[in-house]
């Protein structure tokens, strides 16, 4: 199987996707002749064309818009935001139109419509540009948020988003595109809405998604060296949520940690432990923790920036609290 | 008005009861005197009645819980009060409050703010984790018999498990029947010393290790007391029908009036002769035995022993006892004589200085005159306290009791 990059990953998905279907195209800033910020549209021009490869102006509504016009048009757009902050420019096409048009029009309509952006502190770009909200997207109704954690997840999930007739909110992570996986080659459908057990264990169960993954992973082979076994869950979808392998996995377990880069306050640990607690209370051994972002706008300074940003040896620590 | 019923003092030694079930529930009506509670002490169960009359306003203790004397259980309150359980129980909380109901004033005096104080309710709060809870729960252990390891002392999943492995339930037998000879393998059985068994325990160690006791047997004959109790019982009702204890209960009671130093109990350099004579008798009950006590005996007559000692033995032996029935004995006596036993020795009861253990009346030879007759005698055996009274002195009191024993007639 071979070992590429996330980055490589979703640039093979749109790729597959658009030589499948004439209807899939691209959209966003600077996604043709600059090959898009983070090199995933590197050639998508030169092959596709401009009329399937369209760089657009510096403006998130008009992409959004743009692309919703033409998912209900027939086409299936897929639209790039250069990054998840910028979406806040967009909100109201995100959330006034593309979760809500085949509710309010009584399904008359179908919106096949994907948004990519990816999101993610870590890289000194300010409080600004390194924002985790994701929460706030998976807030509405309407919409399918979806967050990949490994390559092969990115690549499955993108390709089934791209054939999904809803509207998918597909958030990547900037500090992960490097991130190398096996990924099957050729055509790998992974179905949206689905968790997955990245890690068996039978101690304790952290839940998670997206960087926090890879993470995870790292917290559970540490602990493995204290003969701690941890499970790991990864989310890949936050709406819709599947909850049940988390279920099982703390009815095993007693033990939950749920890990995430956004804030705390209001966040995705926050409705995972609540289900938690509504659906296997009787199976609670200890109180739920919750790894994430600390509550200040993410500092540009580097040692500030990753104090402030939740990291392995946290995950690590919350574990311990849980079993102690 | 509202009033707090706390949990009883039932006894000089008890220090706390265990609240085992309520009788009058949560807004029944009560009247004073009527069943509150049953109360399990070191001694017996024993029904708690409410001292005030109106509603049974709130259960402030959980059944199965124990708890220290003077701990609030309940609240009685008048139909329809408003009740201010916080501000009560914090008066209730205070050292020097009245014993009686507070005169109108003083409760009309505003009391400042009351401090968030949940006497009595807080720490009956076991911290769990709700896991831990559930497993206790389905293999019906008590949380509190369970010590936690977690957080901030939280009993969680570990601790529970630990518990259940040290203490296994005892698990179905199985029966080997491969062969003819089938052996089945016997399993040690770990029952939890009930309060009554650990209060005879020790009561016992203390006495056995602390008094330096002896003991003189005496042989009576007792065929005149059978042949007159036959008389008696021949036209009584079958509720009224004398044993042979209520006549050895009347004779002991009656000897004892000639020897103070038995019906008397040693404290720090003195020795108390008591005033009355209380004489106890041991029942055995369920799990141990107690001793109901027949105040003043040497002043009853028969037919009042007995049906004091039946009424307060149906009592004990069903589980419910008034503390006045065990409570205040001077002298035991322990009486196997429905046993057949031929002879024994008792542990005496402390603080007294004396008891004494009744073995069967029984059909035997005696020699009389150089001649083997049939006659009936009925060995006893009195342990007494060295420390109080002597050999001859017993000796002395064990003669004594023959006359009453052997002529019975003395004791109507």
């Amino acid at each position: 199987m071979a070992v590429i990059t996330m980055r490589e990953a979703i640039s093979q998905a749109l790729w597959e996707e658009m030589e499948r279907d004439q209807k899939v195209f691209i959209m966003g800033e600077e996604v043709g002749v600059w090959g898009g910020t983070y090199a995933v549209t590197k050639g998508f021009l030169d092959h596709f064309g401009s009329e399937r490869v369209r760089d657009t102006p510096i403006a998130e509504a008009a992409i959004v818009g743009a692309a919703i016009g033409s998912a209900l048009g027939g086409l299936r757009p897929v639209a790039e935001l250069m990054t998840i902050n910028f979406a806040f420019v967009a909100m109201d096409h995100i959330v006034n139109e593309a979760a809500k048009l085949h509710y309010m029009f009584g399904g008359q309509m179908k919106l096949p419509l994907v948004i990519r952006t990816p999101g993610g502190g870590g890289r000194q770009l300010g409080a600004t540009h390194s924002q985790t909200p994701d929460a706030i997207f998976a807030h509405f109704p309407g919409l399918k948020v979806v967050a990949p954690g490994t390559p092969a997840d990115a690549k499955g999930l993108l390709k089934s988003a791209i054939r999904s007739d809803d509207p998918i909110f597909f958030i990547e992570n900037a500090t992960v595109y490097q991130q190398r996986g096996e990924v099957p080659e050729g055509e790998l459908l992974i179905p949206i809405g689905k968790s997955k057990i990245q890690r068996e264990g039978a101690d304790v169960t952290i839940v998670t998604y997206s960087k926090m993954v890879s993470y995870s992973l790292k917290a559970a082979a540490e602990l493995e060296k204290e003969d701690i076994s941890a499970e790991v869950i990864d989310l890949r979808t936050l709406r819709p949520l599947d909850l049940e392998p988390i279920i099982a996995s703390f009815k095993k377990t007693n033990h939950a940690v749920i890990a995430e880069e956004g804030w705390r306050s209001y966040g995705v640990g926050s409705e995972i432990a609540a289900r938690i607690y509504e659906q296997a209370f009787d199976y609670l051994d200890a109180p739920i923790q919750r790894v994430a972002q600390k509550e200040v706008p993410l500092p540009y300074n580097r040692r500030l920036e990753q104090m402030a940003l939740p990291q392995v040896a946290d995950i690590v620590n919350a574990v311990k609290e849980v079993l102690r | 008005m509202a009033n707090i019923v706390e949990m009883p003092k039932l006894g000089f030694d008890m220090a706390e009861g265990t609240l085992v079930s309520w009788i009058a529930e949560e807004g029944q009506d009560i009247t004073k005197g009527d069943v509150l509670a049953d109360i399990e002490t070191d001694k017996a169960t024993v029904q708690v009645e409410s001292s005030f009359t109106g509603i049974v306003h709130k259960h402030l203790v959980e059944e199965n819980k124990t708890i220290p004397i003077g701990t609030p259980i309940a609240v009685i309150a008048d139909k329809g009060e408003d009740v201010d359980l916080e501000a009560l129980l914090k008066q209730a909380s205070k050292p020097d409050k009245p014993s009686s109901p507070p005169p109108e004033t003083a409760s009309a005096e505003k009391q400042p703010a009351p401090q968030l104080q949940n006497t009595g309710t807080d720490d009956e709060f076991i911290k769990a984790s709700p896991l831990a809870k559930k497993i206790a729960a389905d293999a019906g252990i008590k949380l509190s018999s369970i010590s936690g390891t977690g957080p901030e002392g939280r009993i969680v999943k570990r601790d529970v498990e630990k518990h259940l492995s040290d203490s296994p339930a005892p698990t179905a037998k199985t029966q080997s029947v491969k062969t003819e000879t089938a052996i089945r393998q016997g399993e040690d059985q770990q029952i939890p010393i009930s309060k009554l068994r650990a209060a005879i325990g020790r009561r016992m160690v203390t006495s056995h290790t602390t008094i330096p006791d002896f003991t003189i047997t005496y042989s009576y004959d007792v065929e005149a007391l059978i042949t007159m109790r036959q008389q008696m019982n021949a036209d009584r009702a079958d509720e009224e029908q004398l044993s042979v204890n209520d006549f050895i209960v009347k004779a002991v009671a009656l000897a004892l009036r000639d020897y103070p130093n038995l019906n008397a109990s040693i404290s720090e350099e003195k020795i108390i002769r008591h005033g009355n004579i209380n004489i106890g008798n041991a029942v055995a009950v369920e799990s141990g035995l107690l001793t109901i006590v027949v105040n003043n005996a040497d002043q009853k007559s028969l037919d009042q022993i007995g049906h004091e000692i039946s009424t307060m033995a149906g009592r004990v032996r069903a589980g419910k006892v008034n503390p006045d029935d065990i409570e205040g004995s001077t002298f035991t006596i322990s009486n196997l004589g429905m046993f057949n036993v031929h002879d024994f020795t008792a542990i005496i009861n402390p603080p007294e200085a004396a008891i004494l253990a009744v073995a069967s009346a029984q059909e035997t030879p005696i020699i009389e005159n150089g001649n083997v007759l049939i006659g009936w005698r009925m060995k006893a055996t009195i342990a007494a306290d060295h420390r109080i009274t002597d050999g001859a002195e017993a000796a002395q009191f064990m003669r004594h009791l023959s006359t009453f024993l052997e002529q019975p007639w003395r004791l109507i």
